[in-house]
């Protein structure tokens, strides 16, 4: 083919000067080209864009019925609400407000490992360098989508109705709600594994498994704990709310302040869950830079 | 199911029947490619990019499905191989690869472990408890060739010179009866080129290995190969020896002069 080309290239360029759009830059005409960056077209679709965005602010702010005079007194009941929380009642902390952060870290830690648990099958189905079958794409797919379009505090509901009102069902509401943002992005991880050296292992007559623990395994892995931990990071602030429907954690604590009108003990539940997330935070930035 | 022990004495290494690929149907990279490669030496694959030679290399050991044709292993019948009768047969052919495909996170010894995995069980290659005399082998082949400090090196740490060393121990760690070479030199320097075909030649040659080789430098496939197959839009057009290999010839491989 090379050798075809190189013969027969003059005649080619030849022949695409004379009908294509190299004839403008021939020599009969004096070079005067002009260069935009988009289109016609392209900029009657930006314009279309931006209406449309315009529109679309216009029609929400219309349509969500804000009320001017509670607008208007909403920093006088803020500032109001903050001195009912001052000073914190630190003395709530323990055991009771301690008990349920503990909870809430339980059910955030089981409930990753559940999703992983669930997650990596379902993943290993989406991926369409590892699973050939489009309809089992499709079918994972539709799973992952479908965890991540409810809501935790829906699927918190929905398991409190199944297990009854406690950890197990956030345990639960919390792998469900994982499944379909673990399962997507190691899917990702997965289809963006280098084929090279899955090829060459296959070459070497290792099985399924093999190929997968010694060619794939190995180039997921830092995506696999990067995900893990932001996961794990994103559920402990997930299940300190799942006590509002009553599917334990430190939710239920607040729920109940809140029900009581006590708010020095809500302040100091809120600081509680400030501290968690803060320490989760940081541990998880510290193992990470460590995995990766 | 895997050719009984000796059925295979006497046949050739490899035979190619009819051999015709497509991707696209009706539009064939490969034309019907016979060849028989003999017990011994390397067989140099020449042609311009494009033409079918990487396709050829990788429907030997069905990492591409040919379309039609025969491929024999030593008499064994390869192209309607499936499922582990597939895989047997894949640990019997080494491949060695223009990019190595290392497992860049894995150590240099764990990726010449990757060339017993057809033949140790799963659990073993996961708890890395690989037999003794495997481990002694992947010692032996990286003090053969020149990388004995290695072993614990991560692969993606060494330099591509280094990395083919390694990639052509994975491909002995199979003890392979015949090894495939995609281009294993057009990523390096031209001195690292030479070093590293001199010792997959060395070693080859020591382990009674033939060697199909695909390469583009025409120089180093006259200087090392024992004969010489050249390949153009996807047929073979030149077989025989170096000596023989005339301008003409690459004028019909490659087409136009020019260049020549």
């Amino acid at each position: 083919m090379t050798g075809l080309t190189t013969a027969t290239g003059g005649a080619d360029a030849a022949a695409r000067g004379a009908t294509g759009p190299a004839a403008r830059s021939g020599p009969v005409r004096p070079l005067l080209r002009e260069w935009s960056r988009f289109t016609p077209r392209q900029r009657l679709a930006r314009w279309l864009v931006w209406l449309g965005v315009v529109a679309a602010v216009a029609w929400a702010v219309r349509s969500i019925d804000i009320i001017p005079e509670f607008l208007a007194d909403a920093p006088a009941q803020m500032a109001d609400l903050l001195v009912r929380m001052w000073p914190p009642d630190l003395g709530h902390y323990y055991p009771q407000v301690h008990t349920a952060l503990v909870e809430t870290l339980h059910i955030a830690t089981l409930g990753t490992l559940l999703a992983f648990a669930l997650a990596v099958p379902v993943a290993l189905l989406a991926a369409r360098n590892i699973c050939r079958v489009a309809p089992l794409n499709w079918l994972a797919q539709l799973v992952l989508v479908a965890s991540r379009s409810v809501n935790s505090l829906v699927w918190a509901l929905i398991f409190v109705a199944v297990f009854g009102p406690g950890a197990t069902a956030g345990v639960f509401a919390i792998a469900f709600r994982s499944i379909g943002f673990v399962g997507k992005l190691l899917a990702e991880a997965l289809e963006e594994v280098a084929p090279g050296p899955v090829e060459a292992v296959r070459a070497t007559g290792a099985g399924w498994g093999a190929t997968m623990l010694k060619a794939v395994w190995p180039q997921v892995q830092p995506a696999f704990w990067g995900i893990a931990l932001f996961r794990w990071d994103i559920n402990v602030r997930e299940s300190a709310v799942l006590g509002l429907v009553g599917a334990g954690g430190i939710g239920v604590v607040l729920n109940d302040a809140i029900d009581f009108f006590q708010w020095d003990r809500v302040a100091t539940v809120l600081l509680a869950i400030l501290g968690v997330v803060l320490v989760a935070e940081v541990l998880v930035n510290r193992i990470r830079a460590r995995l990766i | 199911m895997a050719a009984p022990p000796g059925a295979g004495e006497g046949r050739p290494p490899l035979e190619i029947r009819g051999l015709v690929k497509e991707y696209v149907p009706g539009t064939p990279v490969l034309r019907g490619i016979d060849l028989e490669v003999g017990a011994e030496g390397i067989t140099a694959v020449i042609g311009p990019s494009g033409t079918g030679k990487s396709t050829l290399l990788r429907c030997i050991n069905r990492l591409v499905e040919p379309t039609r044709g025969e491929i024999r292993l030593r008499g064994e019948e390869l192209t309607r191989l499936s499922g582990r009768a597939l895989r047997l047969a894949r640990r019997r052919i080494g491949m060695v690869f223009q990019e190595y495909n290392l497992v860049e996170r894995l150590s240099v010894m764990e990726n010449l472990l990757c060339g017993r995995l057809g033949y140790v069980p799963l659990w073993r290659a996961w708890l890395r408890r690989y037999p003794a005399e495997d481990i002694e082998r992947a010692f032996a082949l990286l003090d053969a060739v020149g990388l004995p400090d290695y072993a614990t090196q991560r692969a993606d740490a060494l330099s591509g010179g280094q990395r083919q060393r390694v990639g052509i121990a994975r491909a002995l760690m199979q003890r392979p009866e015949l090894l495939l070479a995609d281009e294993p030199t057009s990523s390096l320097d031209p001195k690292t080129a030479v070093e590293v075909l001199e010792l997959l030649a060395r070693l080859t040659e020591e382990a009674g290995v033939p060697v199909v080789l695909n390469i583009h430098n025409v120089e180093l496939a006259r200087r090392f190969a024992r004969r010489i197959v050249g390949l153009s839009q996807g047929a073979i057009v030149f077989d025989g020896p170096p000596e023989a290999l005339e301008t003409a010839h690459l004028r019909a491989i490659y087409g136009g002069e020019d260049w020549l």
